[in-house]
């Protein structure tokens, strides 16, 4: 049985190697086969860049060498997938390799289009690239205060961020004594402050409470930079000296090129998390089409139930379980104090009041993460 | 002939189904008719709320089995 993972994100990477050790046995018998391509040798953890925004974190934190991830007995080779040729059970590198196999699993992740917004990436910092998050972070350092507006695009992954930089960049705003002389507005594109209703019900009191405003069923539709103000597909503007944006995102680009998937998202079943009309070919993490948060933990969370079902697929010819649409998610309510939300596809959150207790939880997860990238954690 | 573009969020509590369909609304063409499926009875009256301000269609809101079904046309 070959096994392909395209994508050395946190889907591939905990996929690959929770595979790697169920499959420990057939993969010495040559039985089993894990190959991994990606585009980077190196991984990223993307959570971290929240924090790079806003001075808390280095770039080298964020990063470690993919191989040293992977289990001993996964074939990983940095070698972008061009093209997908699911009829033939087949890819094809940038290398011009081919790739075949007999199951193959999609991981490769979403990106954000600014450019789809007119005016956009001009006129506002971002922060999920190392690059852009450096280029925020020395933009807050010039700042001397004004009016600073957060704008958010749909779909987005990371479904909390754009709370957690909001109430950040408040304790970074105090921290450096311009509170007094600057106004934080955030906007959102639906009826309330967060997509969980129990999450905005603890959110919009809280911002009420530090004098945030804000403003909800608002739709970036236009940046005017002359005049700096973010126009709204609902007819309504806000006026900003510093814009800061969670763009809407696509899948990669090779996923819309091969026809995969409308904007880069590939219909996926919900529960065996198999391309639709396909018995072998899976999909995790961003790129899927689920109505379900865009978010390391959900790849996390689909990795560790496929992985069960190809390795049960494996030995005994059948998957064994289906993925409940599990998520969990921090939530930082500002410099030291967070909570979080767990949640699947059955049961909605019902996050707590923030607590320095679990702010010290994600700093540790922080660090714990590369045990999860494992499949240890 | 219109195409009628399913958005199957039942059970989504994030991002909820009027953020699944503001994001397939992007995808869809004017013209182009979509039919929310939710388990949240809130999507009843949240979808049309939003579809009215941007000035989209709403055609028909029923409620099946616990499921409401919220039919919209993209009209801009």
């Amino acid at each position: 049985m070959k096994i392909l993972v395209v994508g050395g994100g946190m889907g591939g990477t905990i996929l690959a190697n929770n595979l790697a050790r169920r499959l420990a046995g057939e993969l010495r018998a040559g039985k089993a086969r894990i190959t991994m391509l990606s585009a980077s040798d190196k991984h990223m953890y993307q959570p971290g860049l929240l924090y790079l925004a806003v001075g808390r974190a280095t770039p080298d934190e964020l990063y470690r060498d993919q191989r040293s991830l992977l289990e001993p007995g996964i074939e990983f080779h940095v070698d972008p997938v061009e093209k997908f040729e699911l009829d033939k059970n087949q890819v094809t590198a940038k290398s011009g390799k081919t790739y075949g196999y007999d199951v193959i699993a999609i991981a490769t992740g979403s990106r954000p289009v600014a450019n789809e917004i007119p005016g956009l990436a001009e006129n506002a910092e971002q922060f999920y690239t190392e690059e852009s998050a450096l280029k925020m972070f020395k933009r807050l350092q010039q700042f001397q205060g004004g009016r600073v507006v957060i704008a958010v695009g749909v779909p987005h992954k990371c479904p909390m961020a754009p709370l957690e930089i909001t109430f950040m960049l408040y304790d970074y705003l105090k921290d450096r004594g311009i509170l007094d002389k600057t106004k934080v507005h955030y906007t959102y594109p639906i009826g309330r402050t967060h997509s969980l209703e129990n999450v905005a019900k603890w959110a919009t009191p809280e911002m009420e409470r530090l004098g945030i405003t804000y403003e909800t069923l608002f739709n970036m539709k236009e940046v005017d930079g002359a005049k700096k103000v973010v126009r709204s597909e609902e007819g309504s503007e806000a006026a900003f000296d510093l814009l800061i944006t969670i763009p809407a995102h696509r899948g990669m680009e090779v996923i819309e090129k091969n026809g995969l998937g409308q904007r880069g998202f590939i219909p996926t079943h919900r529960h065996r998390l198999n391309m639709e009309g396909r018995d072998n070919v899976f999909v995790v993490g961003d790129t899927t089409n689920l109505p379900i948060s865009k978010a390391g933990s959900t790849a996390h969370f689909e990795a560790e139930a496929l992985a069960e079902n190809i390795a049960a697929m494996v030995k005994m010819g059948t998957p064994v379980r289906d993925y409940d649409g599990k998520v969990f998610c921090f939530i930082e309510a500002g410099k030291d104090r967070a909570t979080y939300a767990m949640f699947n596809y059955q049961n909605p959150p019902d996050p707590k009041a923030p607590t320095r207790a679990v702010h010290w939880f994600k700093m540790a997860y922080n660090k714990l993460y590369w045990a999860s990238a494992r499949g240890l954690l | 002939m219109t195409n009628r573009k399913l958005v199957d969020a039942r059970g989504s509590f994030c991002p909820g189904p009027l953020m699944e369909l503001i994001a397939a609304m992007k995808a869809a063409s004017i013209g182009d008719e979509l039919e929310v499926l939710s388990t949240d009875k809130g999507s009843a009256n949240e979808i049309p709320e939003w579809i009215r301000k941007v000035k989209h269609e709403h055609l028909e809101t029923k409620e099946e089995n616990g499921v409401w079904h919220v039919v919209v046309r993209k009209a801009k």
